[in-house]
Order: structure tokens, then C-alpha cells, then sequence
């Protein structure tokens, strides 16, 4: 089997996927998290403001999604199909809520009629907060597992994929999604409304930290398949160690004024989460429930050496150039928010 | 309703919805990019007035477009999952281009394109339009050159056997350049550049026989019918492109379009017709041998027949490939006799003399709609049966796990949210041509955060 520098082709695809899905994860997880605030904020002009935080950054942040889709379509193409028809209705669910959060974003400000603007800061934050749990009751399947059969496609009800350990992923989703929010809205406000937000900031942040409690214990007690790596090497423990100290130091940033150090951290805590995730994982992508060896792991799943060796070429020219878009799109909107005839 | 219709049905639904915006944005982005450049070689503010006005329903455009796009990429996941377990060694590398060549230029310099006006220096935002421009030119190629390798597939073999089998790509560049790929690249991006155009020359005649913003609106309405005429003209050349393409690779298809179906005799053109797939034939006017001769030069020389094909490997709906198809051409003919007599009043200095015209300007923003749409549905009814051109058949390519009750639920759900969105579409798009291009400044206040210190909660 081909490989690159010592890993073979399908590992540097699930490191790819994985990057690709951290990326987004990251950066829509801000603008998800300022949605779901978006009504704990009561005055026209905060939540104006807390919609141009967003405003020039969010549609580029939605595209590390598209992207996540294509790499996982290109490099794992049984798993973007059996994930996507198993998951049928809530990928669905999930595609109505993404049209509705960007149109409300679009919308909002076109009409200054009262009911226009409040059906829209309702849809729009109504959309973000289910979108952030969507992302998280899948991820929660993912973990837990389906039941895949020999041919790879689900065999169970699609009614089991809402059950409460994926809700539980779910809910700590939308907190680590909103304390993340919470923390770039206060970098991009002043005066009272950033006074709010570090109020805010604070509930979420114990939220986070006892959904992610919870939500850690069951995986220990009820996911064994989970922590068998770890238990085999010790080494791993450095993971979950990483995590717990870059999310203790979050707070503690925080009360020192230090957002933008606390926003690094809070990437990294997403970031740490989901490398924790990529171990229990790898090289499984989906566990079956039904019998261990009908599991869909990045051996069986992949496409042929060539693709994944062409695409690797192309994400490799690819993703430099993206990063720089993405500099450039930050380092041109840096700062508080200011309103001119552009805004929203 | 059984799974496969109700999966055909939401795909052209959801695909041909998404497919009203793109060519929009593309074909904008193009007047977008002519407007800002004239703006910086002249320094004439009216054009940076008309490129701020049209970058506002730019956004418009491409934010439906970008809504409806992502239910795109996961569709061949959730409906074709069979499908996407078949191609997705070639389709997905396609699809993954797409989104890290095109899609992340394209939004990258979104932001600055609509918000930037009074954070970067002209010239960087100048850029920002050409990226914008050139990300939704790449999206298109990606994606044309996808569905281009599912009409004509090229650099790949097949492993596997029954229910295993996976087309598995050879040749990344005979993959890319498929027969079909460069015909249909250009034919779409000139369908794109056209549905643009024609959307600038309606508001602009719109005004322009109102009688207001009329320096504007002259301005304006010339530079984009120099774009219009221009790409009439060549769309014909890149559509007698496909046709000669499609005669080479997809004869059934062909047979389909002029409704031909003697397995193999000398077949006409028709300009309009009906045909009656039972009786197998056509009535209408035709020129005899017509088809023969943009084939082959020889008004004698015999083409495959729909008969020629075994009953399981024609298209289904003839009747509808050849409608479709004669439309798209009709339509093609028309706007090259309107965009010629509009430009031969323009070089007698008389465009803006006659009323009608500009009339017929304004209504004519639909007919590159129509020509769209009735384009991609030619070209894929006419591939039926098969979803990959004599690999894979449609009725093969679906989920196996998905259920009629599911499909039927998103399919109500997606008809719902559409309708809600092109209502609006037209709601905000008319308001936004009723309010013309120039700002009323501040008549809606724009607070500064310091100034709000009080207010804020
Ligand atoms: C001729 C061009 C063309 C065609 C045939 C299609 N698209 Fe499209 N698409 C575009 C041209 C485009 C675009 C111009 O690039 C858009 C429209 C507005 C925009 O934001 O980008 C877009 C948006 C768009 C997006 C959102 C991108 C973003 O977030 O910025 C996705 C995911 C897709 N498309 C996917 C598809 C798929 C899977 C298609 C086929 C089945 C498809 N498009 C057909
Ligand atoms: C690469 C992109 C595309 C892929 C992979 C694709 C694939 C498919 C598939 C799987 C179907 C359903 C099965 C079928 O009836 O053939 C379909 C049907 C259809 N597609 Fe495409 N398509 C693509 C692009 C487009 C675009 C951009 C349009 C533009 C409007 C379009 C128009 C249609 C229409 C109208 C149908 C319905 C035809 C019918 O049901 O007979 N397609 N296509
Ligand atoms: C002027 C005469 C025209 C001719 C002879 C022509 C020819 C063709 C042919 C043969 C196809 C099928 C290609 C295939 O199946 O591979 C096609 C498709 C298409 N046409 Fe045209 N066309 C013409 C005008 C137009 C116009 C004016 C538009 C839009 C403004 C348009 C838009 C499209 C689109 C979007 C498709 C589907 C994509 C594709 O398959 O390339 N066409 N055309």
C-alpha cells in the first residue's frame, strides 16, 4: 500500500476529513454560538451589531462543511452514503434548518417592519440552536454506532438515531458551541452590550463543563468500544489531559480580560475534543452494532490508492490557498463591529 | 409512489431550483467586473453607483444560491446513496475541487466584496469582485465537469462485480477532459453569462421607460447588451458543439432530441413538432434530412434511430427530450434576432428610440430562464435510462434504505420552503429595483456602538 510519509493513503484522508470537519467546527461554531444567543440580546441595535459580527465571515465559515462533504464523499465514499441514507430525516431536518439560518441572515435587515425583523431573529436563532445539536446527535451516532449490516447500509429504524446519548452530545454541542460564541461576540463588542456578553459568557461556560461531565462519564460506563485504545496505551491519557487543561484555562483567561487568548483556547478545546474523538474512532469510521467485523473502517471504505493519491496532491495545493482567503477575509474585518450603508 | 420516481422527482425539483440562482450570480458577476473595471479606468462615479446597485442584488442571488447549493452536495448522499457508493471514487474528487477551488475563493472574498466598499482600497476590492467572479466560474466547471463524465465516462475502469462493482478512476485528465466536458463547460457559462445580461437589461429598460435614472440606465443597459450579443452569438456555436458531441457519444439521445426512430434512415430537423411515441412519428415542420446533414454534411447519409437501441436502453420520455430540446434552440434563435436588431439600432445611434423595444427587453429576462432549465432537462431525460451513460441505470442508483414515506416527507418539505423562498426572491428583488440604485444616505440611522452606550441592554 502507498504511503506518505509512513502513513498509508486512507490514514491521511481520515486525518484530512477529520481536519476539514475540526476547521468547521471551529469557525461555524462561532457563528452558530452567536445565533444561538441571538434572542437572550433585546434591543434592535445589539442584535444588529451581533449579526455583523457574523455578517462578512459566516458563509466562508460555512464552506469548510461543503468542503468536509466533498472530502468525505471523495475520500470515504461508503460512509457519506451510508451516513447520509441511514440518517435520512435528520440530514433533512439539518438542510432546512441551514436554508433557513442563511435567508434569515439575508433577510432581516431588507424590511425595518417590526414583525419582519422579529420572525427572522427568531428563525435565525432558532435554526443555529438546532443546527448546533443536529451536529452533535449525529456525532453522538457516530460514536455510539449503528446497526450496519454486511453489505455496509443501516438495518435498523431510523427512529433510534434520536436517543438520549445522542441528545446528550447533542446539548453539550450547543454549549461548548455557545460559550465559543459568547467569547468572539465579546471580542467584537463595546460598552454595554459587551458587558452583557461576559455575563453570558459565563453561564455557558458552566454549562459546557457539566454537559461535558455527564456526557464523559457515559461514554466511560456505557461505551466500552470507546476507551479500549486508551486502556491498551497509556500514551493516549495526554489527549483528554490536553483538553481538560486548554478548557481549565478558558475561565481562567477570561476573568483576566484576556478574550482573545480565551478564543484560541476554546478553538483548541474544539479541536482537542475532536482529535479525542479521532482516536476512539480510527480505524473505525462507523462501529456496528450488529457484528464488529461488518464495521465500515477507513480500510473498507475507501476510494482507490490513485483518487486518494490525487486528492491528497489537491488539498495539499488547496488548503494554503483557502487559509489565506480566510486570513485575508479576518485580518480585513478585524475589530470591534462598525455599521455603515454595507451592514446589515 | 414507489422510491425511484419520488428520488427523480425531488432531485429536478431541488436541482432546478438551485439552478435559477447560479446563473445569475455567474452572469452578474461578469456585468459586476465589466462596471467596477470602467469604474476604475474612468473614474466615472455613475459606474461605481450601478456596480454597488448590482452588487446588492448579487447578494440577493447568491445567497439563495448558496442555500439551495448545500442541499445539493448531500442529496447523491441521502437519495443516490447506491450511486455515490459507484462513482464516488471519480465524482467525489470532482466535488471536492469544487469546494476547495471554487466555493472557498468565491465566499472568501464575499465579505469583502459586499461589505468591504469602505474598508479596502478600490483596487483590492476590484480583486475581490474578480475572485468572487472567477470562484462561481470555477464551481461551474467542477461540477459541469461531474455531470459531464455521467453523460460520457472517460478515464476509468470498473472493479468489482454485481452489487460491488465501483467505477474507479485511470486517468485524473481523461477523467477532467471527457469527451463531453469542454462542449458543456462552455455552453453552460455562456447560458450563465446570458441569464445575467438579460436580468441588467430588463431593470434597466424597466427604467428606462419609466424615464428614470436614465444617464444610469443607458450606460448600463449598453454594456450589457454588448455581453448579451456577443454570447447569443457564440452560444450557438458551442450549442451546434454539444449537438455534434452528443451525435458522436449519446446517439440515443440525439435520436431522442429530433424524435427519430427508424433504426437507421436519413433523419430530419424539425423547428417545431409533435411526437407520438406510439405511432413513432412526428408531425411538424422539418427540414427532410436536416439532421443528416449537420451531422455528417450529407443530407444522405443515414443516423441511428431511436430503434437502433434495444427497447431498455432508449430514453423514456421522447416526446418531452425533443420539447425540451427544441425550446432551449427556439429560444437560442430568438435572442440572437433580438440582441442583433437591438445592437444595429445602437450603431444607428436610435436604441432608445423605440418603446416596444425596451418593452420587449424587460419581458425577455425570462427566456434565458426557460432556455436554462429546459437545456439540463433535455440533456438529462435524454440520458435515461441510465444515471452513469450505459453503466449504471437510475433505477439502480438509489438508496437502498430510504423509504417512499421518507422521500415523500422531505419532497412537501422542500416544495413548502422553495415556494416561501422564491416569493421572497421576487418580493426583495422587486423592492429592491423599485428603490433604484442610489441610497437614500442615512434614512436609516446607523448607530455607532460608542454612541449606544446608553441604550444597550
Ligand atoms: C453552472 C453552474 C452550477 C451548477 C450546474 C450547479 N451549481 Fe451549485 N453553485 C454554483 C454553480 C453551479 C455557484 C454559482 O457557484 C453557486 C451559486 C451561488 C453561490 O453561492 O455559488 C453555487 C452554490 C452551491 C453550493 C453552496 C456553496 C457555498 O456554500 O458557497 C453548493 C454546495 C452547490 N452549489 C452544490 C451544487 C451541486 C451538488 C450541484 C449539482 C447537482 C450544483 N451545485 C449545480
Ligand atoms: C453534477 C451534477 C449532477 C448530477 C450528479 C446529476 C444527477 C442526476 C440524478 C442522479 C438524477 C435523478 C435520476 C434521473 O432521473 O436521472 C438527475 C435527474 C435530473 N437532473 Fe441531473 N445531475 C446533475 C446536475 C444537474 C443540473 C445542474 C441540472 C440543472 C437543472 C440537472 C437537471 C436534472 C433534471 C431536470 C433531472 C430530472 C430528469 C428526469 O427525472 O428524467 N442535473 N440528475
Ligand atoms: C442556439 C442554439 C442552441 C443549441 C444548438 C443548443 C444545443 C444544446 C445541446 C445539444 C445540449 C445537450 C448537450 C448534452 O446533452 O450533452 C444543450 C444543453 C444545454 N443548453 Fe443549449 N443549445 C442552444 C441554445 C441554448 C441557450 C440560448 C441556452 C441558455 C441561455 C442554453 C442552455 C443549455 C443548458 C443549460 C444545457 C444543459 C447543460 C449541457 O448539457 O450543456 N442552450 N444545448
Amino acid at each position: 500500500m502507498a504511503t506518505f510519509l509512513g502513513l498509508d493513503y486512507p490514514t491521511w484522508w481520515f486525518l484530512l476529513v477529520g481536519g476539514v470537519f475540526s476547521g468547521y467546527a471551529i469557525l461555524d461554531g462561532f457563528d452558530l454560538g452567536a445565533g444561538a444567543w441571538h434572542l437572550f440580546l433585546r434591543k434592535e441595535q445589539s442584535r444588529r451589531i451581533a449579526l455583523n459580527a457574523v455578517g462578512p465571515v459566516w458563509d466562508g465559515n460555512e464552506v469548510w462543511l461543503v468542503i468536509g462533504g466533498g472530502t468525505l464523499f471523495a475520500g470515504f465514499p461508503h460512509v457519506y452514503a451510508t451516513l447520509l441514507s441511514a440518517m435520512y430525516i435528520p440530514f433533512m431536518l439539518f438542510l432546512a434548518f441551514i436554508i433557513f439560518r442563511a435567508i434569515s441572515i439575508e433577510f432581516r435587515s431588507k424590511e425595518k417592519m417590526l414583525w419582519w425583523r422579529t420572525m427572522w431573529d427568531v428563525s435565525y436563532s432558532v435554526s443555529s440552536i438546532m443546527l448546533a445539536v443536529l451536529l452533535g446527535v449525529v456525532l453522538g451516532n457516530v460514536l455510539q454506532g449503528a446497526a450496519i449490516g454486511a453489505d455496509k447500509e443501516f438495518a435498523g429504524d431510523w427512529v433510534e438515531f434520536f436517543n438520549p446519548y445522542a441528545f446528550m452530545v447533542g446539548f453539550t454541542t450547543l454549549a461548548l458551541f455557545m460559550m465559543h460564541g459568547a467569547i468572539y461576540l465579546i471580542m467584537k463588542t463595546e460598552g454595554r452590550l459587551y458587558t452583557k456578553m461576559t455575563i453570558l459568557f459565563k453561564s455557558a461556560m458552566i454549562a459546557f463543563i457539566v454537559l461535558f461531565g455527564i456526557t464523559s462519564l457515559y461514554t466511560l460506563l456505557y461505551i466500552p468500544h470507546l476507551s479500549d485504545d486508551f486502556k491498551s496505551n497509556a500514551a493516549l491519557f495526554v489527549i483528554p489531559l490536553m483538553a481538560f487543561l486548554s478548557i481549565a484555562n478558558i475561565p481562567r483567561l477570561a476573568s483576566k480580560g484576556k478574550y482573545q487568548a480565551a478564543f484560541l483556547f476554546s478553538s483548541l478545546t474544539i479541536s482537542f475534543l475532536l482529535i479525542l474523538v479521532a482516536i476512539e474512532l480510527y480505524p473505525v469510521l462507523i462501529f456496528s452494532t450488529i457484528d464488529p467485523a461488518y464495521n465500515i473502517t477507513v480500510y473498507n471504505a475507501a476510494s482507490s490508492e490513485k483518487s486518494l493519491g490525487i486528492m491528497l496532491l489537491m488539498a495539499m495545493i488547496g488548503i494554503p490557498l483557502v487559509a489565506g482567503y480566510t486570513f485575508f477575509v479576518y485580518k480585513t474585518f478585524y475589530g470591534k463591529v462598525t455599521l455603515d450603508e454595507t451592514s446589515y | 409512489m414507489d422510491v425511484e420516481i419520488l428520488s427523480r422527482i425531488q432531485f429536478a425539483f431541488t436541482i432546478s431550483f438551485h439552478y435559477i440562482y447560479p446563473p445569475l450570480s455567474i452572469g452578474i458577476g461578469l456585468i459586476m467586473v465589466i462596471m467596477e473595471g470602467l469604474y476604475l479606468k474612468t473614474g466615472d462615479k455613475v459606474y461605481e453607483t450601478m456596480t454597488r446597485f448590482w452588487t446588492k442584488i448579487f447578494a440577493l442571488t447568491f445567497g439563495i444560491g448558496v442555500a439551495t447549493g448545500i442541499v445539493m452536495e448531500f442529496e447523491f448522499g441521502t437519495n443516490w446513496a447506491t450511486y455515490s457508493r459507484y462513482v464516488g471514487d471519480i465524482f467525489g474528487s470532482a466535488l471536492a475541487a469544487e469546494g476547495i477551488f471554487a466555493f472557498a475563493l468565491e465566499s472568501g472574498f464575499l465579505g469583502v466584496l459586499l461589505f468591504g466598499w469602505n474598508r479596502v482600497s478600490s483596487k483590492v476590492h476590484f480583486i475581490a469582485t474578480i475572485g468572487v467572479f472567477l470562484g462561481s466560474m470555477f464551481s461551474a466547471v467542477w461540477i459541469v465537469v461531474a455531470n459531464s463524465w455521467q453523460q460520457t465516462p472517460a478515464g476509468y475502469h470498473i472493479v468489482g462485480e454485481g452489487i460491488e462493482a465501483r467505477a474507479e478512476i485511470t486517468d485524473f485528465w481523461a477523467m477532467v477532459f471527457n469527451p463531453s466536458s469542454v462542449d458543456r463547460i462552455m455552453h453552460v457559462w455562456i447560458g450563465a453569462f446570458l441569464a445575467g445580461a438579460f436580468l441588467v437589461l430588463s431593470v434597466h429598460a424597466y427604467y428606462l421607460v419609466k424615464g428614470r435614472y436614465v444617464e444610469l440606465s443607458k450606460k448600463a443597459f449598453k454594456i450589457a447588451l454588448a455581453v448579451a450579443t456577443v454570447f447569443s452569438l457564440s452560444q450557438l456555436a458551442t450549442g451546434h458543439s454539444s449537438a455534434d458531441g452528443v451525435a458522436e457519444n449519446q446517439p440515443a439521445k440525439l435520436a431522442a432530441m429530433e424524435g427519430h426512430f427508424d433504426s437507421l434512415a436519413v433523419a430530419d430537423l424539425y423547428l417545431f413538432g409533435w411526437v407520438d411515441k406510439e405511432k413513432q412519428e412526428v408531425t411538424g415542420l422539418g427540414i427532410p434530412g436536416g439532421l443528416s446533414f449537420l451531422v455528417h454534411f450529407d443530407f444522405n447519409e443515414p443516423i441511428k434511430g431511436l430503434n437502433y437501441f434495444p427497447e431498455d436502453e432508449r430514453p423514456g420520455q421522447v416526446n418531452a427530450v425533443f420539447q425540451f430540446y427544441h425550446i432551449m434552440v427556439a429560444i437560442g434563435m430568438l435572442l440572437i434576432g433580438l440582441t442583433m436588431f437591438a445592437s444595429f439600432q445602437w450603431w444607428r445611434g436610435k436604441l432608445f428610440d423605440n418603446k416596444w423595444l425596451l418593452w420587449a427587453f424587460v419581458f425577455a429576462v425570462i427566456l434565458p430562464q426557460i432556455a436554462n432549465q429546459a437545456g439540463w432537462f433535455a440533456a438529462e431525460m435524454g440520458r435515461q435510462p441510465w444515471v452513469v451513460y450505459g453503466l449504471l441505470r437510475t433505477s439502480d442508483a438509489l438508496s437502498k434504505v430510504v423509504t417512499a414515506n421518507q422521500v415523500l416527507f422531505s419532497l412537501i418539505m422542500f416544495s413548502i420552503i422553495y415556494s416561501v423562498l422564491l416569493a421572497l426572491f421576487l418580493y426583495l428583488l422587486n423592492k429592491k429595483i423599485k428603490h433604484g440604485p442610489y441610497d437614500e444616505k442615512l434614512i436609516d440611522k446607523r448607530p455607532q456602538q460608542k454612541e449606544m452606550v446608553d441604550v444597550l441592554d
